[in-house]
């Protein structure tokens, strides 16, 4: 499985998502620099997080023009996986991948901490290596973390079961029906608050993460089986 | 124009620059003539404190600065240590007080990205910051707006450009009122080959402007650094500058890899006084001279004259000097990191420094007049201490009100222990400080092992960063490797504005004590002192003595000192024009070395069980316990006086080297030393980390001691409380007994959660007893509780 990590100028996250790809789960990774053009060698492509372009704007709203995201929608539109944490969460709903918008914390200080997560569904490839409304702990660090879409939008991603990630218990930035973590409506790409990445190895104390990516191999060897 | 000749500037002028009289006289000698505004601006900056030390050096001398680890002492832009099997720390530590008196975000923020500059233009890839923060009380707004502007500042910066804001302390003080500290120190891992250093060299080499654009923000800085606050002191707010740490991401990529492909000769980053000292510094540490076009500067606005060019602040900039033909390879780099990068001057053979303007010779000065030849001002050091100091020092317990087992009545009012255990877990200086720490991104980069609050020190894991050429790995790179390092940031005020001198040698004991608790051997010091001004008698005695006792500390404890930063003229003018000083603040930074980090441990109980016992000098015996300069004296009491505990370096030394092999035997789980607060806190906040309790019991008899304060909440070095799984009970004791003899005490056993930390006596008389839930609450609580108001 090949993964490509997306690396805006300001990206800050890239490194630590190739960290575990490569070198926890022994997957093919490449850098992908925000200008290139042609990104088809790629199975899974990452924007990680941090602050592409400086945020200036809004976060993810300079970074929606480049070259690369151009090619992004593309791998998208093509079933292949996408998956954005945190600014890159910000870049794929700026982008229109996925719906709503990710406002200031509601307190507006930034928050790094490690929360309660209740997975929502396991049907998909993303959260199909956790168990059924399993509670995990995954670190947030974000300034700008608040989802929020409108009613009908919301209704939509209730019904279709497109939130993947809820923070149980104590909701940290104010998101509306406590969401942490959404996919579109075809289950390719994810965008999520929570760093998976950071918690992937059992050195740094939790491996809750981890799984994620587990869970797109399971799939990907399940379809190269076929 | 001769030198004799009358000087075109006015007295006011001159001292506009921060030069003083006798000062303007010597550069003219140097010059042989007078110089011109541009000139006078330059030298103004160089002769500054901040850039020339011309205070503090003589004192400075006399700590040691070289050991078998040490790579690159001090006089380079970090301090490097030799952490072996290949890897190379740079670490140094650096303050941005008065920016953060008047603009408290951005002069917080900007001191983050200079420290990381500091660091990268080694060739290191910054790994790890700490800070260290001192403000008034929470109860004044003013305090509150600077807490929060500078928490706000270092985390906006911190956490944009990518670098975890791993540990730091914490202080409040009335003494800070009008004068916040900010030091931040920085870790970085040496990614390139070879170190790289500031000394220009290669007649004819080209040097390279590259990073931001330069405007007219933050002029003058280092002078304006080097003088007093006062209230006009707002009307300075240009003199601080304005970050972006976006550019600084991109500065370091871009930096690192220009300094691979070897087309580096030497770099400098552009802090205060920018193109002046960067050019001056670099010409003067190679023995040569760099010409310098000012027309070909990248600008954020037009209309600038050479002067606001030389001593413009402007952030995120760095000179280059390189190999002559390679400079296109390099400014491709930087262009695809979307930043400057132009060929603006040469290295010359004349050791000067020459800055061209609009076709003519703006300014020409010797490089070593401005950067190394510099002032030197050699002080008379009072012979006794001052009568502030003579006053404290005569202070002793006997003038508290007596007290018993079950409290102490103050002013008619009496307390218990619980109580007054409670009101110092609420003192914001104890207190936890998760509401600064939760702003900042403390995980970034996946090698944060012990997160902040959880241990007396950070623990970070090394692992080089690898450019991922290779998309598969070959396995070399690989997060096998198993060590890490761990570093502090520590400085008990009180006691050093008590006894300078005894007090700057516990704070080097605390730091390294600090590090020995989660099993790092402490390996060397970046040091930041805070001091008021040394033009004053006590000033200078304060900072004389205190860096006395910080040379002979480290020393001892075989920390040699790697660099550091000197902030004088700390002080505030009230509106009556009276002026306030700081307590002097050394603030030391220090860094260890975990062969394994397998074997580390953090502050909190690890299971209900476990034995509890206290290194250092058994309780019966109190010798060293003080109340004097204590947390209890001044929160309970309202009192700031006595001595504080002296350091013994052999008890010191033994007592952490013990802690040190325990972690690594695999003995000791959990390890906390006892600071403010004294044993009472440190048994609390391990109940605290690990929401565990625990019953302890000091083994004295409640008719046997006069003063249970003391016992509970004195304060004194050499002391750290452990635990130990009952399994390894007999190997550890007679470890202890070996190593220590009588100097350790078995005090207790960790309890579960729902049990209260419960200390009595031998006679089994509780003097404390506490709920978890309870305690919890007040440390958690006290700083969110304050900025509510």
């Amino acid at each position: 499985m090949k993964f490509g990590v997306v690396v805006f100028p300001g990206s800050n996250c890239d490194r630590d998502v190739a960290y575990v790809t490569r070198d926890l789960l022994y997957q093919s990774t490449r850098m992908v620099w925000h200008e290139e053009t042609d990104i088809s060698d790629l199975d899974v492509v990452v924007i990680p997080g941090g602050f592409s372009y400086g945020d200036y704007l809004r976060c993810g709203a300079i970074a929606r023009f480049s070259p690369v995201m151009q090619q992004v929608l593309e791998h998208a539109r093509e079933g292949k996986f996408v998956l954005g944490i945190c600014n890159g969460f910000q870049v794929l709903t700026e982008a229109g991948l996925l719906p709503g918008v990710l406002m200031r914390n509601r307190d507006l200080h930034f928050i790094c901490d490690r929360v309660p997560i209740k997975v929502e569904s396991t049907n998909l490839p993303w959260t199909q290596a956790y168990s059924p409304e399993q509670i995990i702990t995954l670190p947030i660090a974000h300034g700008e973390g608040q989802f929020y879409c409108d009613q009908q939008t919301l209704s939509q991603l209730e019904t279709n079961g497109q939130v993947l990630f809820r923070y149980e218990s104590e909701n940290p930035n104010g998101s509306i029906n406590n969401i942490a973590g959404i996919c579109n409506r075809q289950g390719n790409v994810l965008g999520m608050m929570p760093h998976p990445e950071r918690a992937s190895d059992a050195r740094l104390g939790s491996t809750d993460g981890l799984k994620l990516f587990q869970g797109l191999l399971k799939r990907v060897e399940a379809l190269a089986q076929l | 124009m001769s030198a004799t000749s009358e000087s075109p500037f006015s007295s006011t002028e001159i001292a506009d620059e921060g030069l003083k009289p006798e000062e303007y006289l010597e550069i003219v000698r140097r010059l042989g003539r007078h110089p011109n505004k541009a000139e006078l601006g330059m030298f103004g900056v160089m002769w500054s404190e901040h850039c020339c030390y011309k205070n503090s050096r003589p004192l400075l001398k006399q700590f040691p600065t070289e050991g078998d680890r040490i790579l690159v002492g001090p006089g380079e832009n970090a301090g490097v240590v030799d952490l072996g099997d290949g890897l190379q720390l740079a670490f140094k530590i650096e303050s941005h007080n008065h920016p953060s008196a008047i603009e408290p975000f951005q002069g917080a923020a900007t001191g983050v990205g200079g420290i990381l500059r500091d660091i990268f233009t080694m060739g290191a890839r910054p790994i790890a910051l700490l800070n260290s923060l001192r403000f008034g009380s929470l109860e004044d707004a003013r305090t509150r707006r600077l807490f929060n502007g500078v928490v706000s500042g270092i985390s906006h910066y911190g956490n944009c450009v990518g670098v975890p804001t791993v540990g730091g302390e914490v202080y409040f003080d009335p003494a800070y009122s009008g004068n916040p500290l900010v030091n931040v120190m920085a870790l970085g891992l040496m990614e390139t080959e070879e170190i790289v250093k500031s000394g220009a060299a290669g007649i004819g080499n080209p040097v390279l402007y590259v990073g931001s654009t330069t405007g007219r923000d933050g002029m003058g800085g280092a002078s304006f650094a080097s003088a007093e606050l006062s209230d006009e002191s707002e009307q300075d707010r240009p003199a601080v500058q304005v970050g972006d740490p976006f550019l600084e991401k991109s500065l370091i990529e871009a930096c690192l890899e220009a300094f691979k492909t070897g087309a580096v000769v030497a770099a400098q980053d552009m802090g205060a006084a920018g193109i002046t000292c960067s050019t001056s510094e670099m010409a003067a540490k190679g023995g040569v001279g760099i010409e310098l076009d000012l027309d070909l500067i990248p600008v954020r606005e037009t209309g600038m004259v050479p002067y606001e060019y030389l001593l413009s602040e402007s952030q995120e900039r760095m000179l280059f000097v390189a190999h002559k033909g390679r400079e296109q390879e390099l400014i491709d780099i930087f262009h695809r990191w979307g930043l400057h990068a132009v060929v603006a001057g040469t290295v010359i053979s004349e050791p000067i420094v020459r800055i061209l303007f609009e076709g003519e010779v703006a300014a020409q000065i010797p490089a070593e007049a401005l950067a190394e030849n510099t002032p030197l001002y050699h002080r008379e050091l009072l012979t006794e201490p001052p009568e502030y100091a003579r006053q404290a020092s005569k202070w002793a317990s006997a003038s508290l009100p007596n007290c018993t087992p079950d409290g102490i009545e103050i002013a008619k009012h009496f307390q218990t222990w619980n109580d007054i255990l409670l009101t110092l877990l609420d003192s914001p200086t104890i207190a936890s400080k998760r509401w600064v720490y939760r702003q900042y991104d403390h995980q970034v980069q996946n090698n944060t092992v012990i997160l902040p609050g959880g241990a007396d020190a950070a623990v970070i894991r090394l692992r080089p960063s690898d450019p991922l050429q290779n998309p598969l790995n070959t396995g070399a790179q690989r997060g096998d490797r198993q060590q890490g390092v761990a570093a502090t940031v520590d400085c008990n005020p009180r006691y050093v504005y008590l006894d300078p001198y005894e007090g700057a040698k516990a704070v080097v004991a605390e730091a390294a004590r600090n590090l020995s608790c989660v099993g790092a051997e402490p390996l060397a010091v970046t040091d930041n002192l805070n001091f008021g001004s040394p033009e004053k008698p006590v000033g200078y005695w304060q900072l004389a003595e205190a860096c006395r006792g910080l040379a002979e500390a480290c020393r001892e404890l075989k920390t040699p000192v790697t660099g550091g930063n000197v902030s004088l003229y700390n002080e505030t003018l009230d509106s009556a024009g009276q002026p306030q000083p700081i307590y002097p603040t050394p603030v030391v930074g220090m860094v260890g070395l975990i062969p394994d980090l397998n074997r580390i441990c953090g502050q909190g109980w690890l299971a209900e069980g476990d034995l509890i016992y206290l290194l250092g000098r058994p309780l019966e015996e109190q010798e060293g316990v003080t109340l004097g300069c204590s947390e209890y004296l001044a929160i309970i009491h309202g009192t700031v006086a006595g001595a504080p505990p002296l350091v013994e370096f052999d008890l010191e030394r033994s007592v952490q080297s013990t802690c040190r092999d325990g972690i690594r035997q695999g003995w000791v789980r959990s390890a906390h030393d006892c600071a403010e607060g004294g044993l009472a806190i440190a048994l609390a906040e391990a109940c605290i980390s690990s929401q565990l309790g625990a019953e302890i019991n000091l083994g004295l008899a409640s008719d046997q001691l006069q003063r249970w304060d003391q016992v509970l909440f004195g304060e004194c070095g050499a002391r750290i409380v452990v635990s130990v799984s009952l399994d390894n009970q007999i190997a550890w004791e007679s470890y202890l007994n070996q190593q220590l003899g009588n100097n350790w005490q078995k005090i207790g056993s960790v309890e579960n959660a729902d049990t209260p930390l419960r200390v009595s006596t031998a006679d089994n008389y509780s003097l404390i007893k506490v709920r978890i839930e309870d305690i919890s609450d007040r440390y958690y609580n006290a700083i969110p509780k304050r900025l509510a108001l």
